[in-house]
């Protein structure tokens, strides 16, 4: 019978009886809903072996990836080191290596952190010494150097974002979780046309999908689109109009919603541009990244333009209550 | 030569069984988005789940397995009964099942079917 570790406690569990109900007759306590592989609150994760298939149904495939699984559809096959999502993990200690300011309130923050396995658009918790956390996407594919970059965008009261503007050095420590989340790039289907959406600093994770995904050879149209109410919100823009005129399939339009209109810009909202753009998103693979309600919106009307839900990747950026 | 004698084969298995379901969610919660007499009930949710709940919502009424339970449907829409949910807004619901199914070229006889197990939630779903 097939071994599972969860935390501290080891479990024989009989491989016709399903995972679930394993865990809950050793009076584990694992969140789980509907029993029927729907709900996904009994979502958890192996950290060594492969999960069974069937167990796997109905996740994303980026989640899949990454050996996630449905205890109430898992009937184990062989021994496992399962957790629940987000609880794995050690910290892992970080030097910050480069600061550079894309826009006026926009720091690009460069760490230097080994031993962390990350795809490009997944968020890492950060956390100063006194144990202030906050989560940010991150910005670039996993490179040699093995360095993370982060977009920070200022908030006014942002005690964390405040400090990394103003306080943070080069050299100083920072501690990283593991990266999280299944807003990323995967290789499975190199022809599918990708829309991007972003606003304010959710440029950061696009940004690191779309140098990923150009890395990995994908061949399909990329179209992004950034928007902001003023110029001052958009930045990388040399480098991505650069980009785009290099690279034939790969389609850059900074939007501005603000008044006065600018020259260069598309002038209105990203999601409503590039929806609008878009008669038929049947096949598309879409990521949205930025405001809560502009991700919300636009998961809809991306559905309905035929996207299936499943392709639809996104990231909403909540921003934290300041104490 | 008119004899049958096959076993008798389950509504859900002759709808084409969880294919069939996933297939028809797709097209159903769609419409339903579409539909501007009620898709103000669907905004502001998480659509992953809600999707997932049109699903469970499906497979019950196309007699798959399902743990349907009145309280939870109850549960579920107190908060949209507050805000006005009626049966002309469960009428559209039907019709867009209806609308899905026929789209999707189920026979007459087994949308009759479908529509009958979906109508017994109606006074779950509405509170009544």
């Amino acid at each position: 019978m097939p071994h599972i570790t969860l935390g501290a406690s080891q479990l024989t569990c009989p491989s016709e009886t399903l995972l679930l109900d394993s865990l809950l007759q050793a009076n584990l306590r694992i969140p789980y809903s509907c029993r029927q592989g729907i709900c996904q609150s009994c979502l958890m994760q192996s950290l060594d072996a492969k999960p069974p298939a069937l167990a796997q149904v109905g996740l994303k495939d980026t989640l899949q990836r990454q050996n996630y699984f449905l205890a109430c559809r898992c009937y184990p096959e062989q021994d496992m080191h399962i957790t629940l999502p987000n609880q794995h993990g050690q910290s892992i200690n970080a030097v910050v290596t480069e600061k550079r300011r894309l826009a006026p309130d926009i720091m690009q923050l460069t760490v230097q952190a080994n031993g962390l396995n990350f795809y490009a658009g997944q968020f890492i918790n950060l956390q100063r010494a006194d144990g202030l956390t906050r989560s940010y996407s991150i910005a670039n594919p996993p490179s040699p150097d093995n360095t993370l970059e982060f977009h920070i965008r200022r908030l006014p009261h942002g005690q964390f974002s405040n400090w990394v503007h103003d306080g943070l050095a080069i050299g100083d420590p920072l501690t990283l979780s593991q990266a999280q989340g299944s807003c990323y790039y995967l290789p499975d289907n190199p022809a599918q046309p990708l829309l991007l959406i972003g606003t304010g600093s959710g440029l950061a994770p696009l940004y690191g999908i779309i140098h990923d995904a150009l890395a990995q050879g994908h061949s399909g149209d990329i179209h992004l689109y950034h928007g902001s109410r003023d110029p001052d919100g958009l930045y990388l823009t040399e480098e991505l109009h650069t980009l785009a005129a290099n690279v034939a399939h790969f389609h850059y339009t900074p939007c501005l919603s603000g008044e006065p209109q600018a020259s260069g810009y598309a002038q209105g909202r990203a999601h409503e541009l590039a929806l609008a753009d878009k008669k038929n998103l049947k096949g598309w693979r879409v990521y949205l990244c930025g405001h809560p309600e502009m991700v919300n919106n636009s998961q809809r009307m991306a559905y309905i333009k035929g996207a299936s839900l499943k392709d639809i990747y996104s990231d909403a950026f909540v921003v934290q209550q300041a104490e | 030569m008119s004899e049958t004698t096959e076993a008798p084969v389950s509504l859900f298995e002759q709808l084409g069984g969880a294919a069939a379901v996933d297939a028809a969610v797709d097209i159903f919660y769609r419409k339903v988005l579409e539909d501007y007499r009620i898709n103000r009930y669907f905004s502001n949710v998480d659509m992953a789940q809600q999707a997932a709940k049109q699903k469970a919502f499906l497979t019950m009424a196309f007699g798959g397995p399902n743990n349907y339970t009145g309280q939870d449907m109850r549960d579920a829409h107190a908060r949209l009964v507050k805000m006005g949910l009626d049966d002309s807004h469960f009428d559209a619901v039907m019709e867009n099942l209806t609308a899905t199914l026929q789209e999707l070229n189920v026979p007459e006889n087994l949308i009759a079917q479908v529509a009958a197990l979906a109508e017994t939630t109606r006074n779950d779903v509405l509170g009544k």
